[in-house]
């Protein structure tokens, strides 16, 4: 960095940048009508909240034990069945493997496109197709991992080492075998590491699948909010929050001997 | 690679997660799946493949474009406070902040991840009983929840940061406020930038998804659309979202491409 390109120098570039992102500000203050001070007019609503909230119901705890193992069970077969898909498919968007540009810019298309809808607006509409149920929240938490472990996996292939490539492709292996012995192996580790993050995300994805009726503990977050029964929604978040705790750090352990 | 190279460590834990993957396919329960038949799967394509045009715009304030610019208002808005919200925490969190009590950083870290841990469906709804129904709880919901992803980050990137540089500037006489604004800043503005146009992104997604609890943006009509089952109507609200999440994504992407 040199002297005229530091913050002193450039300040009439700041200022416009600055002036973009105060426009940006008081469009989206316009746009969504915000009123800062009503947050602390209504305060008192916040604390009566809070304080039902700090006196968790711990009597409700030993009911909690089986929704919180189903969704662990939803996101543990969602995440190992996305993650099926997306080996292939994150294969096929790499020009490593394709060696061709536009076949695998088509597949980091359709990617993309699964990546853009939020989780929790396709839980809705595969429970309004598919029914209610822990099966929709698989689905869903498939499709998701799906989307998000293949960007990941297709961006760690494409920075790997060509020499095993074109080792295997001199002695005449077909695309098939260099995939296996050339690319798979340089990449495991890392796929591996993926797949216990996704297991991670999925987790504290699925808590909240039920509020739109996709199974697990968010069936119960959503009746027990809608009853105002908040003394048991801090039990239940609280359950949340230890599982997936817990989870971070077994995760993080295996993914750290992994690496 | 090979099955003999395997250690007997790797092979136990790859049994076991089987065993587990097993046994979670076989206990969930699957009855919902009941109602589900394929004629019905082909009506919901069917209504799929033709999107309502004319929900796209009609000089009302409830058609698709103006939806989408709320959500996108929410999701700025959100991200403008908790960017700003979280430079502080970030300031009492990092640890190489301060070396002579490191007791200080606790306290930073512990409220990064309270803020962290509640799912952001439930500041929407605790907001939506404070503010009111609209997008202004939107708005709080995203800011407050982010404001726990940003400072973690925000200071995991301030630990990370290279201390020469400081050094080079204490050893010339600076105290620690001159660290901070001419080193710190500097150094560390770009990365700032960028996380914080990433989480930009992540807002839109779930701005995009609070209107679920009655948090404002594109949800509401959504959820309204498929529970009467008028699949025309939610195939052009994804479209819109799709399209929208789509574009923000590369605009940001060419954005974090410069700043790096």
């Amino acid at each position: 960095m040199s002297l005229k390109e530091t913050v002193h120098f450039k300040w009439y570039k700041h200022l416009l940048i600055v002036l973009f992102l105060f426009a940006c500000f008081q469009g989206s203050v316009w746009i969504t009508s915000a009123e800062f001070s009503q947050v602390f007019q209504n305060s008192s609503q916040m604390t009566a909240f809070l304080s039902r909230f700090i006196h968790p119901d711990f009597s409700y705890l030993p009911k909690l034990l089986e929704p919180m193992i189903k969704t662990l069970q939803m996101s543990l077969l969602g995440t190992v069945i996305g993650l099926v898909f997306a080996i292939p498919f994150s294969f096929l968007a790499t020009t490593v493997v394709t060696e061709n540009r536009w076949v695998s810019t088509f597949f980091r298309f359709l990617l993309g496109l699964v990546r853009t809808i939020p989780t929790l607006l396709l839980a809705a509409l595969f429970v309004a197709v598919f029914g209610i149920g822990e099966a929709t929240g698989v689905l869903t938490i498939a499709v998701f991992t799906f989307g998000m472990v293949s960007q990941l996996m297709f961006q760690a292939i494409e920075t790997i080492d060509f020499g095993p490539i074109e080792a295997a492709s001199a002695v005449g292996a077909n695309k098939m075998q260099i995939a296996i012995w050339s690319i798979a192996p340089q990449v495991l580790s890392q796929f591996a590491s993926y797949a216990f993050y996704a297991f991670e995300v999925n987790v504290r994805a699925s808590t909240v699948l039920g509020y739109v009726g996709a199974g697990g503990i968010g069936v119960i977050l959503n009746s027990s909010l809608a009853l105002l029964n908040y003394e048991r929604v801090s039990i239940i978040i609280l359950t949340i929050l230890l599982t997936v705790a817990i989870v971070d750090k077994l995760s993080e352990r295996v993914r750290r001997s992994l690496l | 690679m090979m099955l003999r190279e395997m250690s007997k460590k790797t092979m136990i834990s790859l049994i076991t997660l089987a065993i587990l993957v097993v046994l979670s396919a076989t206990t969930l329960d699957y009855s919902g799946l009941r109602t589900f038949s394929p004629s019905m799967g082909m009506d919901v394509l069917r209504g799929l493949g033709q999107p309502d045009w004319g929900f796209l715009y009609d000089g009302s304030s409830e058609d698709l474009l103006s939806l989408l610019l709320l959500t996108i208002g929410i999701a700025c808005l959100g991200t403008m406070i908790a960017t700003v919200l979280a430079v502080p925490i970030t300031l009492i969190s990092a640890v190489n902040l301060w070396p002579a009590h490191p007791w200080v950083t606790k306290l930073g870290k512990f409220i990064c991840n309270v803020l962290r841990a509640f799912p952001e469906l439930v500041f929407a709804i605790i907001f939506v009983k404070v503010v009111g129904p609209g997008p202004f709880a939107g708005v709080m919901a995203i800011g407050v929840h982010q404001i726990g992803m940003l400072g973690k980050l925000f200071t995991e990137e301030m630990e990370a940061m290279d201390e020469r540089l400081v050094e080079e500037v204490q050893a010339v006489g600076a105290n620690f406020w001159q660290t901070i604004f001419y080193v710190r800043i500097p150094y560390l503005m770009p990365i700032y930038c960028s996380l914080a146009l990433n989480h930009f992104e992540i807002a839109v997604r779930s701005a995009a998804t609070l209107g679920l609890v009655g948090a404002g943006g594109i949800g509401a009509p959504l959820i309204f659309a498929i529970q009467t089952r008028s699949w025309s109507k939610v195939s052009i609200i994804l479209i819109g979202v799709v399209v929208t999440v789509f574009i923000l994504d590369q605009i940001t992407g060419i954005i974090r491409k410069k700043l790096r």
